[in-house]
């Protein structure tokens, strides 16, 4: 086979190291049956109940209901970690102060510690005889079993992505850009709100995405302090879950296809946004 | 740091930001931290060890072991596989591919879990598929290769001059450690009375509700950890060194062996920690396919949710502590990781 001319030409545009196909077969290999194949199963499944049938399955006001709350703390607990992770980041980007070096490490305690197990701790944290709830509870704020409460535990595990995402690009943007705009006189929140935030507008967008898309599916750290109400604090994860134990499985197949459909649907605007944000950079340069 | 007034902020606003940052961090990451400790030892350091030496915790601590290893190895060879594909080559498609490797990261844990109910349970289409055949090949391979990555390290550690074994090519110590641990891994699965009476009956071997289906979805939630460190090393490393070594005559096996893996170690490395910390810690997909049988089918985040919702709160809080405990060695190794190769902060 390697006399044939074409095939020297082919291997001349791919590349000239060898295992191209090893690599590429065992990539595709894998890809395929660990995500795809289960992934097209469950559209397959999905299709097998019809339009009437999807609509059927998640027109029911408990339905509508779980989306509702799972999208609408999710948003809210992503806003937070937008506002509150890009603050983290400046501070420790631009700051000295003792102690930064370990606040820095453990920023990323959320994605190393399992979500039981944060589930559980913030649900003790929250309980009426726990640090906070003993606080809390007699000001009238109740966490466990409420929207606060899955508000409080997407926010954790959305936590390092905002300041994961923006403190490099705030290391890399350098002083030059602000010097020049004080050297032109401009005040120190001019140059804060129309030099540096627009530079980091990108990484923002990213990080917030991030942290939307994680916690629309997040699951273990939120079913222990959401109590799981119907209509009230239930989330969308954890019904496909009671749906399986009802043994409905078409029930499970409708939430899941749509859910799948939205991360989807983030998972473009995380690309674009990138994109986004690498052809600013490019340009900048 | 100049205080010129254009260039940084008042000293007061400054600290007041501090304050508000500090307050907001530790807050939410050492409070949960300190209560699982807190609560783990509350009713004594004997209800703690009786905790995690009960053998229903024991037999879910050798299922997170297993699951892991197992994730841990097959995304080895996938991330390893992908990453020479990805940056050694042109062709196209290949940004499609990089988002599709991506897609487990997008998925919820939960529908990770709900595909391989759908697939392999009761009206699933792979029911008494040929993948039953496969699959304790499958497993047996997978369980074999730290084993013997571990080997062959030692081996080569201890007969040759004391360096790090990755990066060398596989010497007489990797194929001893082959036999050895194949003949090994073998005697322990056909000791095995469950696999002797699956093998004796009609070769039902069910992957849902039983640990093949947990280790599959735990490997799908992991899928893209190493692949995605690994990536952006091998491309910042380029495949000058690599294709020098092709001209003067070396082999594929032997760039990879030589050049290759020693180059992106530290990526590996990193990749396998995060990997690591996922596989152990993983809840939702687990728990859908698990069927949440005690002592068989519960993985240590499982059984921390059994004994939560029985009120057992200092026996689900050692358990806890011990996966508290993986996740701070994890942060640290990889800030050791971090440190050792200059390696830049990225997202996980």
């Amino acid at each position: 086979m390697s006399d044939i001319p074409i095939f020297h030409r082919w291997r001349a545009q791919i590349g000239v190291l060898p295992g191209f196909g090893l690599g590429m077969g065992i990539t595709i290999a894998w890809l395929g049956l660990l995500v795809l194949l289960p992934l097209v199963a469950l559209f397959i499944h999905a299709s097998g109940l019809g339009w009437e049938g999807l609509w059927d399955k998640l027109s029911k006001p408990r339905v509508i209901s779980a989306f509702q709350v799972t999208f609408g703390i999710s948003l809210a607990a992503a806003l937070i970690n937008l506002v509150m992770g890009l603050l983290a980041a400046w501070v420790l980007v631009r700051y000295q102060f003792p102690g930064k070096r370990l606040l820095d490490a453990l920023v990323d305690l959320p994605f190393a510690l399992p979500t039981a197990v944060a589930g559980i701790s913030l649900c003790a944290l929250f309980a009426p005889n726990g640090w906070l709830g003993s606080w809390l509870i007699p000001l009238g704020i109740d966490v466990n079993y409420t929207q606060l409460g899955i508000g409080v535990a997407l926010t954790f595990v959305g936590l390092p992505f905002v300041i994961r995402t923006v403190q490099p690009v705030l290391e890399e943007l350098g002083k030059e850009t602000e010097e020049a705009a004080a050297c032109l006189g401009a005040s120190r929140s001019q140059i804060v709100f129309r030099v540096i935030l627009p530079e980091l507008l990108p990484a923002i967008l990213t990080g917030f995405a991030l942290a939307f898309a994680r916690a629309i599916g997040e699951y273990g750290s939120v079913v222990f302090i959401s109590g799981s109400i119907p209509k009230k604090t239930e989330i969308v994860p954890h019904l496909i879950i009671i749906r399986l134990e009802e043994y409905d499985y078409q029930g499970a197949t409708a939430l899941g296809a749509a859910m799948l459909v939205a991360s989807f649907a983030m998972l473009l605007v995380v690309n674009l946004l990138q994109r986004w944000a690498e052809k600013r950079a490019g340009s900048a340069v | 740091m100049s205080d010129r007034p254009g260039l940084t902020e008042p000293i007061w606003l400054r600290w007041l930001l501090i304050a508000i940052v500090v307050t907001f961090l530790c807050g939410f990451l050492l409070l949960p931290l300190a209560v699982v400790v807190y609560e783990a030892f509350r009713q004594g350091v004997g209800v703690y060890f009786h905790a995690i030496t009960d053998p229903v915790a024991q037999a879910a601590i050798r299922l997170t072991l297993l699951a892991a290893g197992v994730s841990l190895a097959l995304n080895t060879v996938f991330g390893l596989a992908a990453a020479w594909t990805v940056t050694r080559f042109k062709f196209p498609g290949k940004s499609l591919l990089l988002t599709l490797i991506d897609l487990p990261f997008a998925v919820s844990p939960v529908i990770a879990g709900l595909v391989f109910v759908l697939l392999f349970g009761a009206q699933g289409w792979a029911k008494g598929a040929p993948v039953a055949w496969l699959w304790p090949i499958a497993l047996h391979i997978a369980t074999a290769i730290p084993f013997l990555w571990l080997t062959w390290g030692i081996l080569s550690w201890a007969l040759a001059d004391g360096r790090w074994a990755l990066g060398r090519r596989p010497g007489l110590g990797w194929w001893i450690g082959l036999a050895v641990t194949t003949a090994l891994a073998g005697l322990f699965w056909f000791s095995d009375p469950k696999v002797l009476a699956w093998l004796a009956s009609g070769h039902e071997f069910p992957v849902v509700f039983a640990s093949p289906g947990i280790i599959l979805a735990t490997a799908f939630i992991t899928f893209p950890f190493v692949a995605r460190e690994l990536i952006p090393v091998m491309q910042s490393v380029g495949q000058e060194e690599e294709q020098a070594a092709l001209s003067l005559g070396a082999g594929g096996w032997t760039i990879f062996w030589r050049i290759t893996l020693p180059n992106v170690k530290w990526g590996l490395l990193y990749g396998l920690i995060l990997c690591n910390a996922r596989a152990m810690g993983e809840f939702g997909a687990v728990s859908v396919v698990s069927g949440h049988i005690r002592g068989q089918t519960t993985t240590m985040p499982l059984h921390i949710e059994i004994l939560f919702n029985e009120y057992q709160y200092a026996a689900a809080f050692a358990v806890a502590s011990l996966l508290a405990m993986l996740a701070l060695v994890t942060l640290a190794l990889k800030a050791l990781v971090e440190w050792r190769s200059g390696h830049n902060r990225r997202t996980a």
